[in-house]
């Protein structure tokens, strides 16, 4: 039982769950995993968070906070110990909000996408591939750009944008398991692959990023589902 | 040394417009710079290469793209009138709402893109997120969403109360009406009246003005789309 009465609603296959452990993980704050399978969405889900019905929800006393970007924030604001996860400079803290934001933006819906697409139907996922190939190509000028020299996107530690992306690290692998390509690679993104590494043997992360087999299953299975879902609501039409 | 601001932006946007009434609430002086998104300008290009869309705040030289990550550091950067809570938690909560609005920002605007059925389904998805927003967002307690004074949401949500009323007024369509978003409706009304707001809204003739010449270019597109 956690010591502060600290949740967290999570999944082990969720990259946002991820980050917020991450997070918890950096500032050494002992909390419960609650694991939502999400099939169905458990009432505490769903009474936490009505407006999403989403994963993760950080639980506390009587609060609910959502959002995974927010989340991370908000640790980092009341576990003022170090590491600071968010830059100390207004410019800098700006732009790791911005690259949080791409991420979220173009990425997710890139990779949900190529997830949604049957595996040999190459034309539905080609668009979104690209997508993700211009992703990975500005985050490793980013990288280069920003972190001076280090290992990471937050210098010597673990920082937001770090979080933001290399909580994906596993689901990376499971598209490139699935087209037989790599999205990251050592001559295109050699900043990236070291940064790859470092950031998976970091200790807040080192093993919670799930099997990419593991993950692979579960999208299949997902996707059985969503079009039996399908097949079913068109029957009824 | 005088601080040097300025805003790339289109005075029509309502991603533009917030960071507009950031800074004039909280008096910081900056110079805008008009964008016309069919011509953009190098500077724009230059100063946000990800995306290519305003609006960008740069301060002394330094580009800001994004229009919440620009409120954010607008809130940091500038400390008077203060758009976010100090309590951890609640300012963890306007954050939401912030994102909620901002995201669903781009869709809503959709009514006015289409015809037909798709316009339909918009409409009904507009009403759909303002019902979210009326039931959830604590406007029953709170003057504001968040809070008693105006916050990062409200700049966030502010184009409904303006542009969505004109943009409404071209279609024939009023969404927020004081029995169906009794809510809004006040919140509306308390948001229209803050100065720094009112003296900074364009003329509503204006922007009907702007939206019926829109309108008839969408009408234009669709009508080749489905004729060709």
């Amino acid at each position: 039982m956690a010591k502060n009465d600290l949740k967290l609603l999570g999944g082990w296959f969720s990259p946002f769950a991820l980050r917020v452990r991450i997070a918890l993980n950096l500032k050494g704050v002992e909390y419960e995993v609650i694991e939502e399978t999400l099939n169905p969405k458990s009432d505490l889900l769903l009474k936490s968070n009505p407006v999403h019905k989403k994963i993760p929800v950080l639980l506390l006393a009587d609060k609910a906070i959502c959002e995974s970007a927010i989340i991370v924030e908000y640790i980092d604001e009341v576990w003022t110990n170090a590491p600071f996860i968010l830059p100390q400079n207004a410019y800098d803290r700006a732009n790791a909000r911005f690259w949080v934001a791409y991420i979220d933006e173009k990425w997710v819906p890139a990779l949900k996408s190529i997830l949604r697409a049957e595996d040999d139907d190459d034309e539905a996922k080609k668009p979104h591939i690209e997508v993700a190939e211009e992703v990975f190509e500005r985050m490793e000028e980013a990288f280069n750009k920003g972190s001076e020299g280090k290992a990471l996107f937050g210098g010597d530690t673990i920082g937001f944008v770090d979080i933001g992306l290399g909580s994906f690290l596993s689901w990376i692998r499971v598209v490139e398991k699935i087209n037989g390509r790599k999205l990251l690679d050592e001559t295109k993104h050699p900043g990236l692959i070291q940064w790859a590494q470092t950031f998976s043997a970091h200790p807040a992360v080192n093993g919670l990023l799930p099997e990419p087999d593991k993950l692979i299953e579960i999208s299949k299975a997902f996707k059985q589902n969503l079009m039996a879902a399908a097949a079913a609501a068109a029957a009824t039409k | 040394m005088m601080e040097d601001v300025k805003v790339f932006g289109l005075w029509a946007s309502p991603f533009t417009q917030r960071v507009v009434w950031a800074l004039k609430l909280k008096g910081v002086n900056y110079e805008y710079i008009g964008e016309d998104l069919f011509n953009k300008s190098n500077l724009l290009l230059q100063y946000n290469p990800v995306y290519k869309k305003v609006p960008v705040l740069v301060h002394d030289g330094k580009p800001i793209a994004e229009s919440m990550v620009i409120l954010q550091y607008i809130d940091e950067t500038w400390p008077q009138t203060p758009l976010l809570p100090q309590d951890a938690y609640q300012r963890a909560n306007v954050l939401f709402w912030s994102k909620f609005i901002d995201e669903k920002t781009v869709d809503m605007m959709k009514f006015f893109r289409y015809d037909g059925e798709e316009q339909e389904k918009a409409m009904k998805e507009n009403w759909e997120s303002l019902r979210v927003m009326e039931k959830e967002s604590g406007l029953s307690e709170k003057k504001f969403i968040g809070g008693n004074r105006i916050g990062l949401a409200d700049l966030a949500l502010g184009w409904v109360a303006h542009t969505l009323e004109a943009m409404g007024d071209v279609i024939g369509v009023k969404f927020i009406t004081p029995d169906a978003f009794p809510h809004l409706h006040s919140w509306m009304g308390n948001f229209l009246e803050i100065p720094a707001i009112k003296n900074n809204l364009p003329p509503h003739e204006h922007a009907v003005e702007y939206f019926t010449e829109k309108r008839k270019m969408f009408l234009a597109m669709n009508y080749h789309h489905h004729h060709h």
